[in-house]
């Protein structure tokens, strides 16, 4: 779950299973739940107790109130609709643009040397700069928070499909140079197996910036969604609400992450670079 | 990070050196031309459009630029930069403490991780800018408001990988501690620390780009200085190249500690990019 | 430290362990690793431990380091009991590549157990620097270890080892992943250094040549449940070399006759005297040649 400014380097992808997660094992879901019910347990007393103000935190069973009369409303929905939507339009558009942009910089290399200084620059620049910019130019719309979302998003995607493309096996590309393949067969015959794997995990850590940006345009700029109930039963008051919605999101965003690793797995599953790979 | 590097030029300028400086030079040309040549290209190209074509959105760059050192140089250094920098850096090395004190007394349980895990994985998800209404609850509008934001957005990505990073520590390593009996402290500096600290970087370096957002977004929220207080307050006036300037200098700004933190990261990880690149060689 | 001039096979005893019972619990059904161990090592001896592969060799060197707490059973390092890692006892792994701290140079994988010890630093330099040259590494005090190949690594692990001066040291199946060319270096340096120094060797491997070139017993382990088949006096002369001593007729019998007992432990025979088989325990039993 990078943000926007620094990217990290890419990523390298972990081998089926990876990631050094170990089996669950019935005994470690457990201690799991015993956290979170400890967590809730918290979550409860502390402000019962009076040890801290229930003006700042209400009791987690007034949270679940709250949030059980929004989630009876309409307009609950909406913004969760809203927020999906944007989400995974900037994502889309992110992702699109990230593997072609990439494929096409990774595999020409006069276009990979001249550009490489440029990313170097732009992808540290934080997305939230151009928030002013994008509220002048959309106001409240929804492509105010897209821009925002694909700019950040389209890092992750770029930096780890270039990466991708530079592992592609020299002999093996000197070989397909050999027999004279076309340029669109060894991109689809070569590079790209070569670089799926790496797109794949792209997509993981792009899908949690999204969301994040995605939200918080909802919130600064206003644009329809989770964030902007956030922000409008702040202004109201609200405060168990407010928290209840702030689960919501943490809720989706456990959400995406969960997806995200699915969608990686089930990708990978058959892709054998992967089982050679070690882990890093 | 190497592999964008313009090191594609490498190769080349090694083989010139067998044919003389004459060629060497001409190498170094070239490598000049490929770092700085697109850049070049479309600042003019920016340059010459905006001049070009008159639109509200992007003023000429030559307005920006010449905007820049009156909007910024005349007391807006010290009265913004200065304060947002400083709230960035306390924020940024509370949660550097706080995640890798955290992470390391996670990380050292099996039972505690396994306990903890699910309830950080939710926080690490929870996008923190929604935690600014909330802290703003607890701390005011303040600067602690902004710093403890700022250190509890950014806490995550370096507890979690630094718990991930203990946990990876080489089980035949902590034997070899125990053998040669380490005391704690130094276990702690020697092993564990060390040990940790490739993923320790890694969450830190996830979590810088963290903070400057949230630097951002909380001097948007509610402040009365600040870069990201000024930039909104710019484009509410509707003054346009000062915005932009704001803009550029955020971005001056994230690419600069971009840079700091590699230069960091260069020096103290420079055993495991060693390591990593001796084992790619085969050498094993 | 013990010098090299008191080493009567008998004289003060260095390890005793005791009716040794390991069983592992994994995944919820128990292993038993170790039967029942029991034998003695004197000051000053070079045993090496030898059996087929699962035969519980690690897991005994790992419970007489003290990394690993037995289920059953006593071990004791110069009289006191071992609960943790003791004091002077030093311990060489098979996986040089995973046992020196990467991020220290060479030099500073050696120093650092010294530095625990709270050794004055001309001290720790003289040690370090004369541990490297032992070893043959004087040369590369500032080079990672990473930077070395497999051989040199291990090298520097022996140095650490050695530079820490233990009285004990022990080895597990350290040369199983250096090449045949470096293993017999290594096999020099290590009977070299224990000619010199006067330590107690306890040296792990699956390998019977080199548990017979190196040792002078043999302790051959069953297979799991492991005892004690049986402890093997190697009545070779002193002075070893790679070439002589291999070719000696005796160095073939010895051989010959763990071989077959290797063998009889892989098929899972056992010996007869099971129950209470380390009871016997006897030091150095002679067999019939």
């Amino acid at each position: 779950m990078t943000a926007t400014a620094t990217v990290p380097p890419p990523v390298r992808p972990a081998p089926r299973g990876g990631r050094g997660r170990p089996a669950r094992s019935p005994h470690r879901a457990l201690l799991g739940l015993a956290g979170v019910a400890t967590f809730l347990c918290l979550l409860e007393l502390l402000p019962r107790t009076g040890l801290v103000n229930s003006r700042f935190l209400p009791p987690f069973s007034d949270m679940a109130e709250a949030l059980g009369e929004r989630a009876g409303t309409g307009e609950f929905w909406r913004a969760l609709g809203d927020t999906l939507t944007t989400w995974s339009i900037g994502l889309g558009i992110a992702l699109a643009a990230g593997v072609v942009i990439g494929m096409l910089i990774g595999s020409v290399r006069v276009l990979r040397e001249t550009t490489a200084s440029v990313i170097e620059f732009l992808r540290p620049i934080p997305s939230v700069a151009l928030i002013p910019l994008a509220v002048l130019m959309y106001g409240t719309g929804r492509e105010a928070t897209l821009l925002l979302v694909i700019y950040a998003a389209f890092w992750q995607i770029l930096l780890q499909v270039l990466a991708g493309v530079q592992d592609v096996d020299p002999v093996a590309r000197d070989t397909a140079r050999s027999y004279r393949f076309r340029f669109l067969t060894e991109v689809t015959r070569l590079v790209w197996p070569t670089t799926l794997p790496y797109a794949v995990v792209g997509f993981r850590l792009a899908a949690s910036v999204a969301l994040i940006l995605t939200v918080t345009g909802e919130l600064i700029i206003g644009t329809p969604g989770l964030g902007r109930l956030i922000a409008v039963a702040q202004t109201s008051g609200a405060v168990a609400s407010m928290y209840a919605l702030v689960i919501v999101t943490g809720l989706l965003g456990v959400a995406v992450n969960l997806l995200a690793r699915l969608v990686e797995r089930r990708v990978l599953r058959w892709h054998p670079s992967v089982r050679q790979e070690s882990a890093s | 990070m190497t592999v964008f590097s313009p090191r594609a030029a490498a190769p080349l300028a090694r083989s010139a050196t067998r044919r003389g400086t004459g060629r060497r030079a001409l190498a170094a040309a070239r490598r000049t031309l490929v770092v700085l040549g697109l850049p070049a290209v479309l600042i003019a190209v920016w340059w010459l459009v905006s001049e070009e074509y008159h639109s509200f959105y992007f003023p000429p760059l030559r307005e920006i630029v010449e905007t820049f050192g009156p909007t910024w140089f005349e007391g807006r250094i010290t009265g913004d930069v200065v304060p947002s920098l400083t709230r960035l850096l306390s924020g940024y090395a509370l949660a550097v403490v706080l995640g890798v004190v955290l992470g390391v007394l996670i990380g050292s349980s099996a039972k505690l991780r396994a306990f903890a895990e699910p309830v950080l994985e939710f926080f690490r998800a929870i996008p923190p800018p929604v935690m600014v209404p909330i802290l703003m609850l607890f701390f005011g509008i303040g600067t602690t408001m902004k710093v403890i934001v700022i250190a509890t957005g950014a806490v995550w990505p370096i507890l979690l990988n630094t718990v991930e990073g203990v946990r990876g520590i080489d089980p035949l390593l902590r034997d070899t501690a125990r053998t040669y009996r380490l005391r704690p402290l130094t276990r702690l500096r020697t092993l564990v620390l060390r040990g940790a600290s490739p993923q320790i970087f890694t969450g830190a370096r996830q979590a810088l780009s963290i903070a400057i957002i949230l630097m951002v977004i909380s001097e948007m929220f509610a402040a009365n200085n600040g870069l990201g207080f000024s930039i909104v307050q710019f484009q509410r006036s509707f003054a346009l190249p000062e915005m932009w300037t704001g803009i550029l200098l955020l971005g001056l700004v994230g690419v600069l500690l971009s840079l700091i933190f590699r230069a960091v990261e260069r020096v103290v990880l420079a055993w495991y990019r060693g390591q990593r690149q001796s084992q790619r060689g085969g050498n094993r | 430290m013990t010098t090299a001039t008191d080493r009567p096979a008998t004289a003060t005893r260095m390890l005793s362990v005791r009716g040794l019972h390991k069983v592992y619990e994994s995944a919820g059904r128990p292993t038993e690793a170790i039967r029942d161990l029991t034998f003695d090592i004197a000051a000053g001896e070079m045993v090496c431990i030898v059996g087929p592969s699962g035969a519980g060799k690690t897991t005994l060197l790992r419970c007489i380091a003290g990394l690993l707490p037995p289920t059953g059973g006593d071990i004791s390092l110069e009289g006191r009991p071992v609960a943790g890692p003791p004091k002077g006892m030093a311990v060489v792994f098979q996986d040089y590549a995973r046992s020196l701290f990467p991020w220290l140079t060479v030099a500073q994988n050696v120093e650092l157990p010294l530095r625990e010890k709270r050794l004055p630093k001309a001290e720790r330099h003289r040690l370090v620097e004369r541990s490297l040259e032992a070893v043959g590494l004087a040369d590369v005090p500032r080079s990672y270890p990473w930077q070395l190949s497999g051989g040199m690594q291990q090298r520097v692990a022996i140095a650490r080892a050695v530079a820490y001066e233990p009285h004990i040291l022990m080895m597990d199946e350290p040369f199983a992943a250096v090449d045949a060319q470096t293993r017999a270096d290594l096999e020099d340096l290590v009977r070299d250094l224990w000619h010199r120094l006067g330590i107690t060797l306890l040296f792990v491997t699956h390998d019977i040549d080199e548990a017979i070139y190196l040792g002078r017993r043999v302790l051959v382990l069953s297979g799991r449940p492991t005892v004690i088949m049986e402890d093997v006096a190697v009545d070779l002369p002193d002075e070893r070399d790679q070439l002589g001593t291999r070719n000696l007729p005796r160095f073939g019998e010895l051989r010959a006759h763990v071989y077959e007992l290797v063998q009889k432990a892989k098929r899972g025979h056992r010996p007869e005297n099971e129950p209470d088989a380390g009871a016997s325990g006897a030091v150095g039993k002679e067999f019939p040649a």
